[in-house]
């Protein structure tokens, strides 16, 4: 009896293992209650998995604008960064967005739309497929996910869907880019998702595929993204390329800023 | 022991008990405002708000208001962000004046501005159209914030925008009679106002003094322009909407060269391809370190002007 009592005690607790804790328990430094959810159901789950200080992730300490929080998150203190995963612990969909640096550096701003005051992960994943977590505390006042877009306002917007602002720093080894996109997450009453989900660059000589990142819901209307080359490391001209969930084309060539 | 009852005993241990089962709050100092009418003009009154952001700990407190005693009693220039700072000014005017409050005026619909209208909803509370008008669409939603902010200094507070439209040049209450001046740039309607008597100008929130300008609502070259107008009246004294008393025309040319350094830096971040987290990181100029609020409120223009000026900025891909 005393035995049956103890196999079923290691049986529920094997149980519960499986259920509820990851294969690797991390002590959240911010310990929101949240993480270990993220790690199992955005990351996958995986065998190596820390926290790490050299994920940089900088944002304001509070969200001025709930619709356009800038975050900038450097891994450039890691070798060998294959995938940048950006996500919140607590909002309607947490994930916002997955870079590939590819030839850029494990670095890049963005902006996303806020719900509530939240945890702003970077999960940066290196070569030997260990995971590296940084992470930062943004207060808000919230609401973000889920009203509609201000291009509505606009009756001209279906003419600018898809384009793309932008400048090539190549000195520099700077990219800034704007597409104009809703971005519309679902939650707004009766505006189903409409997001641009696919966006690459590549050099518009060669054609070398220089970065690619796949967008969610959270990434703010007009999509903006700084990417980051070492110097010298990108061309006068690069080729932006994308695709939104309805099917609609983005293609466009940014260019360097004439010598002033 | 032998000189307690043991009705005594009881009821000593009974009223512990309830002392330990009563929220702390009940003995935590209360929530007041301590505003100090200071004499700035002839029957002219300023409260001085602090030069700070909102805080639980500043009560909202962080906005000029003025008091202008007329036959008919106090003329008030701002409402303060909550009920308790309108009963609290409502105090100082009965103080000030027998006859208690006659009117207000509002400067624009900022809630730190207008939150204490609550308390004067039985007098006239004057305002330019437009800005009755955003206090309409835009209080519920400054009120969530201000809630959220300022918390229990909110209670009972509720939006009421102002009900009498400003429609001449020359309001005269109680015998006393101020120039209006519907400007704009600040917010999309700003009213100054020039008191006659004494030429002091009541500038609201389109200058500011040793405190940072805020800018959730501006428009850079019409608040500039609105500047040009207000230089131009020479006022014996500048009463802005935060900071100190302006004797000297400073906060107007401090609030020019800071909006124009701010726009300015904008412009070059834009061309330099710079995300918002990147100019954040971009030091202040020292003549503008030092006012209050920052780096706060740069943080925040960041937020409200740089994705425009971005745009604009940007040149369309081929």
């Amino acid at each position: 009896m005393r035995i049956t009592t103890g196999l079923l005690t290691a049986f529920f607790a094997t149980q519960a293992y499986a259920l509820d804790a990851p294969k690797v328990e991390l002590t959240d430094p911010l310990d929101t209650g949240m993480w270990s959810y993220h790690q199992i159901n955005i990351l996958g789950n995986p065998d190596k998995i820390r926290f790490d200080e050299r994920v940089v992730v900088k944002a304001p300490v509070a969200a001025e604008d709930s619709f356009n929080v800038p975050v900038l998150v450097d891994a450039t203190a890691l070798e060998d960064v294959k995938q940048m995963v950006f996500l919140v612990d607590y909002g309607p969909i947490p994930k916002i967005l997955t870079y590939w640096p590819q030839k850029a550096e494990p670095k890049l701003s963005f902006r996303f739309k806020i719900d509530q005051a939240t945890p702003v992960r970077a999960a940066v994943q290196t070569g030997d497929g260990e995971w590296h977590v940084g992470s930062t505390v943004i207060d808000a006042a919230g609401g973000g996910c889920s009203a509609p877009a201000v291009a509505y306002a606009a009756d001209d917007w279906e003419e600018h869907l898809g384009e793309v602002r932008g400048r090539v720093w190549p000195e520099k080894g700077r990219v800034r880019m704007i597409v104009d996109h809703p971005m519309d997450t679902g939650l707004a009453d009766g505006i189903p998702v409409f997001i641009i989900e696919q966006l690459q660059l590549a050099d518009n000589l060669s054609g070398e595929s220089l970065a690619r990142l796949e967008l969610h819901e959270p990434v703010n209307e007009d999509p903006a993204f700084t990417l980051y080359f070492g110097s010298n490391g990108v061309g006068n001209e690069v080729q932006v390329t994308g695709r939104d969930n309805n099917g609609n084309e983005i293609d466009a060539v940014l260019s360097a800023a004439a010598v002033q | 022991m032998t000189d307690l009852t043991k009705r005594q005993f009881l009821g000593a241990v009974g009223s512990t008990a309830v002392i330990a089962a009563l929220p702390k709050s009940v003995f935590a100092a209360p929530l007041s405002y301590d505003l100090a009418p200071v004499q700035v003009a002839d029957g002219i009154w300023m409260i001085e708000g602090r030069t700070e952001y909102f805080s639980a700990e500043n009560g909202g407190a962080i906005v000029n208001c003025a008091l202008i005693e007329t036959e008919a009693g106090i003329v008030l220039v701002d409402t303060g962000p909550s009920r308790k700072y309108g009963e609290a000014l409502l105090d100082v005017a009965r103080g000030l004046n027998g006859r208690g409050v006659a009117g207000v005026m509002i400067t624009h619909h900022h809630p730190d501005h207008f939150f204490g209208n609550q308390v004067f909803s039985d007098k006239p509370i004057h305002a330019l159209p437009e800005t009755r008008a955003l206090a309409e669409s835009q209080g519920d939603g400054f009120a969530d914030n201000m809630y959220r902010l300022l918390g229990d200094w909110m209670r009972g507070t509720e939006p009421a925008p102002p009900n009498t439209d400003v429609s001449s040049s020359v309001i005269s209450i109680g015998g006393r009679s101020f120039e209006t001046l519907p400007l704009s740039g600040h917010t999309g309607a700003d009213l100054a106002i020039l008191d006659q008597k004494t030429g002091l100008l009541i500038a609201g929130d389109l200058a500011f003094l040793n405190r940072a300008p805020t800018t959730p609502h501006a428009d850079l070259p019409t608040w500039r322009a609105a500047l040009d107008v207000l230089t131009e009246k020479n006022a014996s004294a500048i009463l802005p909407g935060h900071g100190p008393l302006d004797t000297s025309g400073a906060s107007l040319a401090q609030t020019r060269d800071y909006l124009d350094w701010l726009e300015a830096t904008l412009k070059q971040a834009a061309l330099d391809g710079l995300d918002m987290v990147e100019i954040m990181d971009e030091p202040l100029p020292d003549r503008f370190a030092g006012m209050g609020a920052m780096p706060q409120e740069f943080h925040r223009s960041i937020a409200h002007l740089y994705p425009q000026i971005e745009r604009d900025s940007m040149p369309l891909g081929q």
